[in-house]
């Protein structure tokens, strides 16, 4: 897994509540079988005028001139700037891959979809909560700025702005330290192999039925 | 003791290891898997030299890719016309082949929506931990178990170990007490309680449905509610089991037999919250306050009364939200102020993990019995949610009936409910949806999703704009 640990990047605005992931990556591109390239078609219904089709090359797209990240002064930005619940619907893995692959290490909201909050762990990408009011701080602040950067420090848990502001936010220990490590939390949970198969004796024995096997 | 919610129990009895950093190693039961999210987890696996860990405890199905005309199916795999699509419903299929993955293939009879043939294979059952790289998921905390949605790295994860890394949510519980009127429907209660409490008002939250009108409900119904649990931002939805949940189970292919299913109904007896177990939050709804619902935006919390008319941003007072509706009403093409009756449809799409089981089907052609779906509508379809829907719809009757209406019966799959096969909306096409979720683009590229439950969208059909099916069933409408 890929680590984090500290970021300095340019800031880029998606200002709505309620981002689905519907919105962060359509469905038509999910027929993919691999993990990379989703980044062209990030808010693919919101960049482009046209509809996209999977494995298409949109360098020649029309895109939509109304969208922030479209902007020049936002090119290269490496953290989103949003809204409250940023991430909800699907479960799709796809929306965190298509971030990571335009280039997003870094996430700053009110609050993020429970299961989409998981998988940026997953992905090296480190979404950060803040208050209502300190997101709208940093909006207002981003929008007045060209050029406005975010240095943010996962083991100090601080989001400091141009001017030396500090905004701290809180995380888990256990998501903060996969991700400071990059551990691969597959290998860590299988050096624990003998207390899974404990587990499952002592299963077997008070609930039988839920070990029988399937049958085709 | 401790009085426990039935979220606790659940969670307690899967404990494998608690560990330091507040998060534990959770054992999971019976995994799910589909085309879509499980490609990349099986090439993770595959790359690291790993294998899964309990072949067993896994069922997979090809739903979201798969064509839903009888024509495209009955060529099976050559059927789908899409390349792309191909290759992802062939590398399940392959996948499950190498490693002898029990998996209902895409003609096989038993074929449906991942989410329909969990609990009707009996596959899924009550006190299980049921995961799978699909938020609907939480259909299975109707048979009182704890289901929910995964990552496809929590997929890879869950390939390899049988467990899954957790934290424990919070309790949530939601109470609706009362009698449904007549015509409202278990979709309608979702979608009341989404309204009320936003689609992020259960966030971080185990979400477990409590009170009269849940215990008077079916399993069907329960699953409708349980499936939009994660509308409301739970990852989990659950209802306790009682003897609505056992009558369910009993005799379903993978259910426990014999002296095993004596066993296993007196542990599953316990798996409800006790008495003064607590609660993180509660919210109460009256079971008589509660009409049929018709969404009108873009998120599933965007949504009123049928009765009501669509909101006027200008009464907003919360700036972000204001903004939100005036986007939405873009997007929908609407007015504010606009009756919700005046919405006129093209396309009626009956089906999805949410509303295609057989009660579904009953009674949407409870409905269209002997009327025709509106001139003005382009298209009506009705796709059950498994095969074994069908034959069972098809026993009955009920196919003929859509099709005397002017409805098309079409073979099982997610179909229209994301699009991702060929069948979706026309730009600009509003479409009266038993589905799940409004977003943007969802059904189709610039398409309009409202949603409904299935009477009400055998209603609009036959009117060609939304009415009261209340008003409806009792006489013939305009
Ligand atoms: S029916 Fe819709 S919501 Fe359900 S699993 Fe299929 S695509 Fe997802």
């Amino acid at each position: 897994m890929k680590s984090f640990t500290q970021h300095t990047g340019l800031v880029a605005p998606m200002d709505r509540a309620n981002v689905d992931t519907d919105m962060i990556i359509p469905k038509q591109f999910l027929k993919s079988i691999k993990r990379t390239g989703f980044g062209k078609n990030l808010f693919d219904e919101l960049r482009y005028l046209d509809e996209g089709q999977p494995d298409q090359d949109c360098t020649g797209r029309p895109l939509n001139p109304d969208f922030e990240l479209n902007h020049s002064r936002y090119q290269g930005a490496s953290i989103l700037l949003t809204r409250s619940n940023f991430g909800c619907g699907s479960s799709r893995e796809h929306a965190p891959w298509a971030l990571d692959d335009y280039g997003f290490r870094c996430l700053i909201a009110p609050s993020f979809a429970d299961i989409f909050y998981n998988n940026c762990f997953k992905n090296g990408i480190l979404p950060v909560v803040l208050s209502e009011e300190e997101v709208e701080t940093l909006f207002q602040q981003m929008y007045a700025n060209e050029g406005y950067q975010l240095a943010v420090d996962l083991a100090a848990q601080t989001v400091t702005t141009p001017d030396g502001q500090v905004f701290t936010f809180e995380i888990d220990n256990f998501r903060k330290h996969c991700l400071l490590e990059g551990l691969d939390d597959i290998g860590l949970t299988l050096e624990q192999s003998d207390a899974i198969k404990a587990y499952e004796a002592r299963r077997r024995e008070e609930a039988p039925w839920l070990f029988d096997a399937l049958t085709p | 003791m401790q009085p426990k919610t039935l979220y606790d129990k659940l969670w307690d009895s899967h404990v494998v290891q608690e560990r330091d950093d507040g998060s534990a190693l959770i054992y999971i039961d019976r995994h799910i898997i589909h085309e879509v999210t499980s490609p990349q987890a099986f090439e993770g696996l595959r790359l690291a030299g790993r294998k899964p860990w309990r072949v067993d405890s896994i069922l997979a199905t090809p739903d979201h890719n798969v064509p839903t005309t009888e024509d495209e199916r009955a060529s099976g795999l050559e059927g789908i016309a899409d390349p792309v699509s191909l290759i992802q419903v062939k590398t399940l299929d392959d996948n499950c082949d190498e490693y002898g993955i029990v998996e209902f293939k895409i003609n096989d009879p038993r074929q449906g929506i991942v989410h329909i043939i969990g609990p009707e294979t009996g596959a899924c059952l009550p006190g299980m931990t049921v995961v799978c790289g699909d938020s609907h998921t939480a259909t299975n905390g109707a048979l009182g178990a704890l289901a929910h949605g995964i990552g496809t790295s929590e997929v890879e994860h869950v390939l390899a170990t049988q467990c899954l890394v957790s934290k424990k949510m919070k309790n949530m519980l939601v109470e609706v007490n009362g009698t449904l009127g007549p015509g409202v429907t278990p979709k309608d209660v979702i979608l009341a309680i989404i309204g009320k409490i936003g689609t992020d008002g259960a966030n971080g939250h185990a979400l477990e449905f409590g009170g009269d009108v849940f215990r008077n409900m079916s399993m069907e119904g329960r699953m409708t509610v349980c499936n939009m649990a994660i509308e409301a931002g739970a990852r989990a939805g659950m209802v306790a089991v009682d003897d609505t949940t056992i009558e369910y189970v009993r005799g379903r292919t993978y259910a426990p037999k014999g002296e095993d299913w004596e066993r296993a109904v007196a542990s599953w007896r316990n798996l409800h919250s006790d008495p003064g177990a607590k609660f993180d939050r509660v919210v109460t709804l009256r079971a008589e306050d509660i009409e049929p619902q018709v969404s009108w935006g873009t998120s599933p919390e965007m949504v009123g009364p049928v009765g009501s008319t669509v909101p006027d941003p200008a009464a907003e007072t919360d700036a972000n939200k204001r903004e939100g509706i005036v986007r939405a009403l873009e997007y929908m093409g609407l007015e504010p102020g606009q009756p919700i009756k005046s919405i006129k449809i093209d396309r009626v799409f009956i089906g999805s993990c949410t509303n295609a089981r057989i009660e579904d089907m009953r009674a949407a052609a409870q409905v269209l019995k002997g009327r025709r779906v509106a001139d003005s509508v382009k298209q009506a379809m009705v796709v059950p949610g498994s095969g074994a829907v069908k034959a069972q719809a098809e026993a009955e009757g009920l196919d003929k009936i859509f099709l005397e209406a002017g409805l098309e019966w079409r073979e099982p799959g997610c179909s229209m409910c994301l699009a991702m096969n060929a069948d979706r909306l026309g730009a600009g096409e509003h479409c009266a949806s038993t589905s799940n979720r409004n977003f943007e683009g969802r059904q189709g590229y610039g398409g309009r999703t409202h949603l409904v439950s299935p009477a009400m969208a055998a209603a609009a059909a036959v009117a060609g704009h939304f009415v009261d099916v209340r008003e409806f069933v009792a006489g013939e409408p305009a």
